[in-house]
């Protein structure tokens, strides 16, 4: 790739020849407003708030907009400016102004573009507001879906086209009354829809939003337990909880991406039924033992068997590590081939 | 003969059916379009079928194409264009040109032509002057006009390819493929001038060789018959009247291009247009005209019928493929390559209008510099509008490009009805503006009604009078390009919807001094801002009307008054006692009966009851005229 030099309001900045714009701006750490576009997405150019002047002539978006060496760019024409604040303020007067009690508060895209833009109290008295009463969906079990908060950005429809490939949800109808929908416009858990959740984690505003949302106090980093797979996670914690878990970008493997179960099935950890010390069974009870009594238990019983008498079941939920060794114990200890594992969770 | 084997084969087929339709001493024409049709021309058409068997003449067009002698026949034509006053019967060869007609009519049109060889006067038209014109070229609807697309249609029967041979039909595709190269043909369209005729004007030539150029297979050929604007049927009127040029039109586009199959595109509310496209493609492939080996040479091309399901913005040239590709309809959002390029399939696609096509076969046949010297210099060839609205003569029109808006309106159009005066035109549909009558000498091309703020369009063309509202106007086309946005990108979904609420408000009284200027701002930015041209020109109809007619907005606002008393919100009605003679004739036909007073005695509208409904207005004789409208409202009188 060819490096170029773009100017951006009088700054010129290195950029890569095939990036966009908005792309070659964010890498020199420039902010140009945004609300549909997504890094691991293609753009879509729908919002038109990144909107931009190019060489002086030009309204352009700068999502789609690849750089050219010498391009000069402005985000500060009188043009420019007047297109991306009418296009927050036409967003702004059909969103519900429930900032305070909405759990994206202080994380949500469209306040930071409104504040970028400089909204008045003045300028948003001329519109006439209006705000979508449709039900949400509170069908699925781990999000629900408020049309009310929905810009229409679209992030929800590609991440399940372009990341999942399951195309669960997709634009319903048409113009004012267009809505994020599934087939038929059923309800979510009735559609094709895996609960991955990874829509719900790139909307920009409380639109797709987790059903159970406690702030969490602080993060660990972990791994998912679920699977050998291995992503990696960031538990949210409060007090002695996990409140929350995320996708961690950061991490190799899963590069942020979770399924349903390592993102929403977090539960059991602090479930009051979850087992956290072996139980032996005694006099036809099952009664809880410390580990060393149970595993001498075990060593004494397995003694007593060799071969065709021996099975093992193993889990997908340990590691490939863990799965090998008991497959080895099983075969040269025990003496039988009669190893399996539960191929699925 | 039932095939055309080669290229030479045509100017025989062309002798031979001409031949067959001069047999015919006498021929009817029932006009079967859309309008006609629901005027009750079938009947019409039945009637004259039954009254010629019962006289026990010949009228089986089958049997001309036999050798025999005909005394008169019957058939269908495709519109004439001159709706208002169908059902239309033509008679040929004599031309005469029967209007109104009912089935009731028949035996008296039959009489005066076979027995008397004379016109039946009562249903020829009546001109202004009380003259009556026996042919369409007498009447001052037609003789301005220069038909090209409509030449044919309404002379001849749109569901016999052999009524399009005997018309040179099919005669150009014989000669580019005999004697012309594709870049040849390119070159006679690029020479021509010719633009395209579904709203944007883009040079077809420079289209053509984009497409030819473009690497990539299959090709495709695309006939743009959305047609979604509101009142517009000039492609419908086309596709109807004579489908078999759109279709040579496609066939030699597809060989210029190098294309192998194509599409028409018609939406699913035109099942006339669609049935007689379908018989047309059938015929042509019966006579080797698609298909593989066309005429015999080495050229295959297949044609495939789209039905879209209505949505206007799927006329938009990347929602159109998408919808084919069974997707949503949505514009693409630029920078995206061109259609040329990757279109239909993300193959090169050459995407055109309906009467962009049907041109092709007349250009080729009758030359680069006949087409040129029709038209202006940048505008070349004739124009198609639908002739709407306040308008004495409304219809489908066809006049050479830069005559004037005023000689459409008065010399065609026969001006204003009930004399009334002129007020403004739309042109253009939702995405047009309105001109005031100080812009009536404005020539009718591209460039000059881009100038003044509105669009050529793809020919609608509504007449309002002084009776009009121009915010309640701009109003409605909000109303219509809010409905029919995608929606996908933000200033055309939700600038639309305040650009509607901000006029509706308007229009009940309820403006604020902002909004003049709001509504300004707004429209640039919904203008400037949005993805494909609904949105970008979705506000033109509250700019020029801004621009021409903002005394009007100032009424509605400042004053709370509709100068043309049409917004319900801010007019009264009101009897005048001085004038009402107590017929009662208004407080009967009050659908709310919030009029009241004895027989003889001055009425009273209740204004806490009326709902300005207008009907007392319309029943109270106008002799007494008692009941007037004033705005703004009168202020109620508190008990
Ligand atoms: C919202 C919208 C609706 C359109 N509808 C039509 C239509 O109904 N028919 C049409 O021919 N072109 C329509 N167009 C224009 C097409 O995009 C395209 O420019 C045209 O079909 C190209 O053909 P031409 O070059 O022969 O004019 C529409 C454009 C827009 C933006
Ligand atoms: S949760 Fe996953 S599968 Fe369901 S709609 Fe969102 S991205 Fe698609
Ligand atoms: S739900 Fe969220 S991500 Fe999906 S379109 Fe609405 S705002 Fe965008
Ligand atoms: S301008 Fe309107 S119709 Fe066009 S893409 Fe945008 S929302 Fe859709």
């Amino acid at each position: 790739m060819n490096p170029v030099t773009i100017t951006i309001d009088g700054l010129a900045i290195p950029a890569q020849e095939g990036m966009t714009i908005l792309q070659a701006a964010q890498a020199n750490g420039l902010y140009i407003p945004n609300l549909c576009n997504h890094p691991d997405l293609d753009p879509a150019g729908l919002c038109r708030v990144c909107v931009v002047k190019i060489d002086d002539w030009k309204i352009a978006i700068s999502c789609k907009q690849p750089v050219k060496e010498g391009m000069v760019v402005s985000t500060e024409d009188p043009e420019v400016q007047r297109v991306r604040k009418n296009t927050v303020e036409l967003l702004v007067a059909n969103h519900p102004m429930t900032c305070l009690t909405c759990e994206r508060d202080g994380n949500c895209e469209l306040q930071r573009v409104a504040r970028y833009v400089g909204l008045e109290p003045t300028d948003l008295n001329r519109y006439r507001r209006s705000v979508r009463s449709l039900p949400m969906d509170r069908s699925n079990p781990f999000f629900e879906i408020d049309h009310a908060k929905c810009i229409l950005c679209g992030i929800c429809v590609r991440t399940c086209d372009e990341i999942q490939n399951i195309n669960a949800i997709d634009f319903v109808k048409r113009g004012v009354a267009s809505l994020i929908g599934t087939m038929g416009n059923k309800p979510i858990a009735e559609s094709r829809c895996e609960s991955c959740g990874e829509c719900v984690v790139r909307c920009p505003t409380a639109a797709l939003s987790p059903r159970h949302r406690v702030q969490p106090m602080r993060e660990v980093k972990s791994i998912c337990s679920y699977c050998g797979v291995g992503c990696g996670i960031r538990l949210g914690v409060r007090g002695d909880q996990i409140v929350g878990v995320q996708g961690d970008r950061e991490n190799p493997v899963n590069g942020g991406s979770l399924c349903v179960k390592g993102r929403f099935g977090y539960h059991f950890i602090n479930h009051p039924e979850r087992l956290q010390k072996p139980l032996v069974r005694k006099d036809g009870e099952l009664v809880e033992a410390e580990w060393d009594e149970a595993l001498d238990l075990i060593a004494e019983k397995f003694s007593q068997h060799k071969g065709e008498q021996f099975a093992a079941l193993a889990s997908a939920r340990i590691t490939n590590e863990d799965n090998y060794l008991i497959q080895k114990f099983t075969r040269a200890v025990m003496g039988t081939n009669t190893i399996d594992h539960c191929a699925r969770l | 003969m039932n095939a055309i084997n080669t290229p030479a084969d045509l100017g025989p087929m062309r002798d031979y059916c001409q031949a067959a339709l001069g047999r015919q001493k006498v021929r009817f024409l029932v006009c079967a379009g859309t309008g006609c049709i629901a005027g009750g021309s079938m009947a019409v058409y039945q009637e004259l079928q039954r009254l010629l068997s019962e006289r026990d003449i010949n009228v089986d067009v089958e049997l001309l194409y036999e050798g025999k002698e005909s005394d008169a026949g019957v058939g269908t034509s495709g519109c004439h264009g001159f709706c208002q006053m169908g059902p239309l019967v033509r008679v040929e060869p004599t031309g005469t040109f029967y209007t109104r007609v009912k089935a009731a009519d028949v035996p008296d049109i039959i009489t005066a032509t076979l027995d008397e060889n004379s016109e039946v006067e009562r249903l020829l038209f009546k001109n202004p002057d009380g003259s009556r014109s026996v042919t369409e070229h007498d009447v001052p609807f037609y003789n301005r006009q220069q038909r090209i697309v409509l030449d044919k249609c309404g002379t001849i029967n749109p569901e016999d390819i052999r009524d399009y041979f005997a018309v040179d039909g099919y005669q150009a595709l014989a000669e580019i493929l005999q004697h012309l190269s594709p870049m040849e043909v390119i070159d006679i369209v690029t020479a021509s001038g010719l633009r395209g005729r579904g709203g944007a004007g883009f040079p077809a030539g420079r289209k053509w060789l984009g497409c030819h150029k473009a690497g990539g297979s299959p090709k495709y050929v695309v006939c743009n018959g959305d047609e979604g604007d509101p009142g517009a049927f000039m492609d419908r009127s086309v596709l109807e009247g004579n489908p078999l040029a759109v279709i040579e039109g496609m066939t030699i586009a597809a060989y210029s291009v190098g294309a192998r199959y194509g599409y028409i595109y018609v939406r699913a509310e035109y099942p006339l247009a669609v049935v007689r496209l379908q018989k047309a493609i059938e015929q042509a492939k019966q006579y080797r005209l698609l298909g593989e080996n066309i005429m015999g040479v080495d050229f295959d091309f297949d044609l495939y019928i789209f039905q879209g399901a209505g949505a206007f913005v799927c006329g938009e040239s990347t929602a159109l493929t998408l919808s084919i590709e069974g997707k949503r309809g949505m514009p693409r959002v630029a920078p995206r390559p061109r259609t040329t390029e990757v279109g239909l399939w993300d193959k090169p696609t050459l995407l055109n209008n309906v009467k962009t096509y049907a041109f092709i076969p007349d250009i080729i046949r009758r030359g680069a510099d006949w087409f040129k010297s029709i038209g202006t210099e940048s505008s070349s060839g004739t124009a198609v509008f639908a002739l709407t609205g306040h308008i004495a003569n409304s219809g489908l029109i066809e006049v050479p490009m830069g005559i004037t808006l005023r000689e459409i309106i008065y010399d065609i159009g026969g001006g204003i009805p009930h004399g009334g005066t002129f007020k403004a035109v739309q042109t253009g549909g939702p995405s047009g503006g309105c001109l005031p009558a100080s812009l009536l000498d404005t020539p009718i091309d591209y460039d000059s009604l881009d100038e003044a703020g509105s669009i050529m369009g793809s020919g609608g063309m509504v007449i309002m009078d002084e009776n009009t509202c121009m915010v309640d106007v701009a109003r409605y086309f909000l109303q219509f390009t809010e409905e029919e946005s995608c929606g996908q990108c933000v200033p055309c979904r939700l600038g639309t919807k305040q650009l509607l609420e901000i006029l509706k408000d308007i229009c009940k009284g309820k403006g604020r001094k902002a909004d003049l200027d709001l509504l300004y701002e707004l429209s640039h930015s919904v203008h400037g801002g949005s993805v494909c041209g609904l949105g970008q020109t979705a506000a033109n109809p509250v700019l020029t009307t801004l621009r021409y007619f903002k005394d009007e907005y100032e009424a509605h606002i400042f004053e709370k008054r509709c100068p043309a008393k049409v917004c319900k919100d801010l007019i009264s009605f009101r009897i005048d006692e001085e004038k009402c003679a107590g017929c009662t004739l208004c407080a009967r036909a009050c659908p709310v009966s919030a009029i009241t007073g004895e027989k003889k005695q001055v009425h009273v509208i209740d204004q806490s009851i009326c709902i300005q409904c207008g009907v007392c207005k319309e029943k109270c004789p106008t002799k007494f005229s008692a009941v007037e409208c004033v705005s703004p409202k009168l202020v109620m009188e508190v008990a």
